[in-house]
């Protein structure tokens, strides 16, 4: 009687622990949060059907992997890479002899950049989808990228500075946008001592010209106290005509900053009046300095860049010109500031504070009028915290970071250490909603969030942690963002998606801005590319001296000339290969084997050159590299490489076809050859 | 609606006028001048017919436009009177470059002596159809009216001889593609499926005020021939 019952009680104890467990267990395994956010209808709000459009344009920085990537919001999906610091063999960016230029720097051609702020340009405080700016924090550049073609265009360089990182916001109306040093370094950059940091080292705001297509350079820069100056925003409404900028370590530390950079209570925001500088530069206060640097540019017909160096710019002392900057104390190692759309409240992202303090413009004001000064930092007044101070959001989470807008009067701000997006109201300061996130979330994106017109419908979170998020792909991760709609009083969470490298901010604007612009193939009949071969029978190979230049065009489905002999070991060859179609998205590449390169992708229209140097005699072949029609794979050809010296004449074929249809062209009368040209786009 | 009008409107007396230069009645012994011309309405129609007809220097007479799994946004051809030209920039030198791989021959306006000549045959169908609304004889109208119809019927067969020419003489030296049997002629007119593309073939703007020119054309004569019937009853 005893046995069974025992056993029974033990049968049934153990049952009971096995669920207790199990429940644990998947408790436990659920906690990756996806119990608590989960709406209903979140799938039907990010399904965009096959063959339909997204409603944004998305562009995420790539971080170090220096690119930006393009996505579809609501849908997440990935759209594009645009190579812009980082050479890409992909494409052939930054390797092909027509971009190369465009990595030049005075440390020489750098590769490789840490992209962190996709910037669109703006008409009238409103993203206008021209253009978008973007800086490589490393080697202080900024470049702009035309959204109609996405490709980068121009790239200039940041001369004293080390770190980009306050970059590249902009004005209002892109008359500028700026770069500030996120490192102070000696100006001009000498050898020092370190610990003569607090004597030596200085800080600079840059602000560029870059409503200019191609013509971006440095306005003027503002020497600076030696602090860290980590992000900006323009002022826009009342506020037009001045820029903030956060600040950390004003304790000047030079060494475990991690420590020493956080013992003050309170660092500051930079407020500077740029209209100011500007009358002060052109009153001619600011001080010719020297400054080596490098602007590079695409020229829009040939598509070759072009490297200019520079030697000088305008330096601006604050002290020469007083009333151009002010300091605002604000608690904590600030890192965002943010400008809400009505331009009156400037919203600082202590770090390690346990408020978001808001500013107030109309305040800052007034206190400068009333001289409500606390002390003088270099020469640059600061103001008393109580003086502009508008309000402080009170326990808003951990670690807040950066705000963007809805235009409805609310803020969201991102915690990173809590890991969550808090919406909170301006002017009242009351914390309305939280939603987690996963994981640490450093930018928040609203589309037009940081603008005077918000369009105020998702919001992302690019969270800096993934761990298990996806499946797992080994140590090194995806990064992982976050798509939330914040159309309601609740956030509500849609959608996870993967995204590259580590995307620090990212901007959206409404897909019609951008997309009827957008370029289908470049004119040939434009191509001023000087080893440009507009028609088949124009294709040769020529040498000078040491270099052998190969015209050769392509076009569904082969390369001409196809056969080339006579090239020698010890030459340096050139495939100068244009594109001669006129098509949309019927674009050929060129890869030969051997190439210590890469590969070049050429556009319809254009002319990418690809250096090869033969170490060895032997049969070449090449082929096209980007699938483009049924007879893909007989798109080929075979150079030879002779012994040096030999008698191999050089030779380049071209078809009797080409030749006939040439003939025929300029056979006819002028004005028919002309109606020909246009008609077949070639000749 | 025209033809009500024209019964209920008495023939004018200036209708029945002989024209200077034309006073020829007499010599052919007809009792009436009003039996060599046509009335107004007619007249007005032959009018109406010819300046429509020069709405084809304008516009396009045909339009041949091509489909293709890969070529959602389409590819086309205008049929102009001088030319054939791309519906856009580059679509005639794409559509050439796509005919490669089945050896069709370049379509190079150049080549089509036709398209020379027809500005001409139509200016002289313009300037005959003027003349033939001021002078207004019958014999005019139904002469002016078949050459008009064979104009154009000729012009269409010329177009599917073009037509049949593109598709059948194939350059099979050339031709990458090459399916026994297989033809690539375009409809004339409608739609059909020509390998991976769907080529469909109607008149353009130009071709239709050509069309309705026309039908004015037939109208005046069918107009011309009741009244020359009811003639006697008004005599």
């Amino acid at each position: 009687m005893k046995r069974p019952t025992s056993r029974t009680t033990l049968l049934v104890s153990a049952t009971i622990a096995a669920i207790a467990i199990g429940t644990l267990y998947s408790c436990t395994a659920s906690s990756a949060g996806n119990d608590n956010v989960l709406v209903g209808n979140a799938a039907s709000k990010v399904y965009v059907a096959p063959g339909k459009y997204d409603e944004y344009y998305a562009f995420f920085s790539g971080g170090f992997n220096g690119q930006i990537m393009v996505y579809g919001l609501p849908s997440g999906r990935l759209l594009k890479f645009v190579s812009v610091f980082s050479q890409n063999p992909e494409t052939g960016y930054g390797y092909n002899e027509e971009t190369k230029p465009m990595l030049q720097t005075t440390y020489g051609s750098i590769p490789w950049d840490d992209t962190h702020h996709p910037e669109l340009s703006q008409t009238d405080g409103v993203p206008d989808g021209r253009w978008l700016f973007i800086n490589g924090n490393n080697t202080p550049r900024v470049a702009r990228i035309d959204l109609k073609t996405f490709e980068t265009t121009e790239i200039l360089q940041i001369p004293n500075a080390a770190g980009g990182h306050a970059s590249p916001f902009t004005t209002p109306n892109t008359r500028y946008i700026v770069s500030a040093t996120r490192f102070s370094v000696p100006i001009p950059n000498t050898d020092v001592p370190i610990d003569s940091y607090k004597q030596n080292f200085k800080g600079t705001l840059s602000f560029i010209t870059a409503d200019q297509p191609g013509k971006m350079d440095i306005a003027f820069q503002i020497l600076m106290p030696g602090f860290n100056y980590d992000l900006g925003h323009a002022g826009k409404g009342p506020s037009d005509g001045w820029f903030f900028f956060t600040t950390y370590n004003s304790e000047q530390a030079y060494q475990k900053l991690e420590l020493n950079a956080s013992q003050n209570d309170k660092d500051f925001i930079a407020a500077v009046n740029y209209r100011q500088a500007e009358q002060c530069v052109a009153a001619g206060k600011a001080k010719s300095a020297p400054a080596e640097y490098f602007h590079n540019f695409m020229d829009e017909k040939s598509r070759v860049a072009r490297s200019e160096r520079k030697s000088s710019v305008k330096m601006l002392n604050p002290q020469d010109c007083p009333g151009v900057v002010y300091y605002l104390p604000t608690p904590k190692s600030p890192h965002g500031v943010d400008v809400d759309p009505t331009g009156e409240y400037i919203v600082a992202g202590g770090k390690l504070a346990t408020v978001i303090p808001v500013h107030s413009f109309s305040k800052m004001q007034k206190a400068i009028a009333d001289k409500q000064f606390d002390a003088e930092v270099q020469g640059i007044p600061v103001l008393k915290y109580n003086s502009t101070l508008a309000g402080e959001v009170q326990k808003p989470g951990l670690g807040p970071l950066h705000t963007e807008f809805d235009g409805k009067g609310n803020a969201y701000t991102s915690m990173f250490i809590s890991s969550e997006i808090v919406k909170w109201k301006l002017g009242t300061w009351q914390v309305l909603d939280r939603m987690p996130v996963y994981y640490s979330v450093g930018h928040l994106m609203i589309p037009g969030g940081d603008s005077k017109k918000p369009w105020g419908k998702y919001l992302v979170s690019l969270n800096k942690i993934t761990k298990d998020r996806y499946l797992p792909t080994g140590p090194e991760l995806a990064q992982s963002a976050q798509l939330l709609d914040i159309t309601g009083d609740k956030m509500k969470m849609l959608l996870d998606f993967p995204t590259i490298g580590e995307p620090h901010y990212a901007q959206a604007i409404p897909a019609d801005l951008i997309k009827g612009n957008s370029l289908k193939f470049y004119k040939l009949a434009e191509n001023s590319h000087p080893f440009a071969t507009k028609a088949e029978a124009d294709g040769g190979i020529k040498r000078q001296g040491k270099n052998v230049h190969i015209n050769m065009i392509a076009i569904r489905s082969h390369f001409a000339p196809d056969n080339l002999e006579g090239v020698q070991v010890g030459d340096t060859v050139y495939f100068h290969v244009t594109n001669i179609e006129q098509d949309w998205d019927i674009v050929h590449g060129f890869g030969v084997l051997g190439a210590d390169n890469a590969e070049v992708i050429i556009a319809p229209g254009e002319t990418r050159t690809l250096r090869w140097i033969p170490k060895s005699t032997g049969i070449y072949p090449f082929y096209c590299t980007d699938f483009c029609s049924a007879l893909h794979q007989e798109m080929q050809g075979y150079v030879r490489v002779s012994a040096p010296g030999s008698t191999v004449a050089l030779k380049a074929n071209v078809s009797e076809r080409a030749k006939s249809q040439t003939a025929r062209a300029q056979a006819l009368p002028k004005h028919d050859h002309e109606a020909a040209e246009a008609a077949n786009g070639s000749r | 609606m025209a033809v009500a009008n024209l019964r209920a409107v008495p023939v004018r007396k200036e209708d029945r006028a002989p024209l200077p230069g034309i006073g020829s009645e007499a010599e052919v012994g007809v009792s009436t001048a009003a039996s060599n011309k046509v009335g107004r309405t007619p007249r007005l129609l032959i009018l109406v017919a010819a300046v429509l007809m020069i709405g084809v220097y304008f516009f396009p007479l045909w339009n041949v436009r091509l489909t293709a799994p890969q070529y959602p946004e389409g590819l086309g051809m205008h049929i102009r009177i001088n030319t054939v030209e791309g519906a856009t920039e580059n679509d005639l030198n794409n559509i050439n470059n796509l005919n490669h791989y089945i050896g069709m021959k370049r379509i190079e306006p150049e080549s089509i002596p036709e398209l020379r000549y027809m500005p001409w045959i139509v200016a002289v169908v313009v300037v005959t159809g003027l003349a033939t609304a001021v002078v207004a004889r019958r014999k005019l109208v139904y002469a002016w009216t078949a050459v008009f119809l064979l104009v154009a019927i000729a012009g269409l067969v010329d177009f599917w001889k073009w037509e049949y020419d593109y598709g059948h003489h194939l350059d099979n030296e050339h031709a990458v593609l090459k399916i026994p049997g297989m033809t690539y002629q375009p409809p004339l007119i409608g739609a059909k499926q020509l390998l991976n593309f769907r080529a469909t073939s109607w008149p353009a703007l130009g071709g239709i005020l050509a069309g309705l020119a026309l039908a004015l054309a037939v109208l005046a004569v069918v107009l011309a021939w009741r009244e020359r019937r009811r003639l006697p009853a008004l005599s």
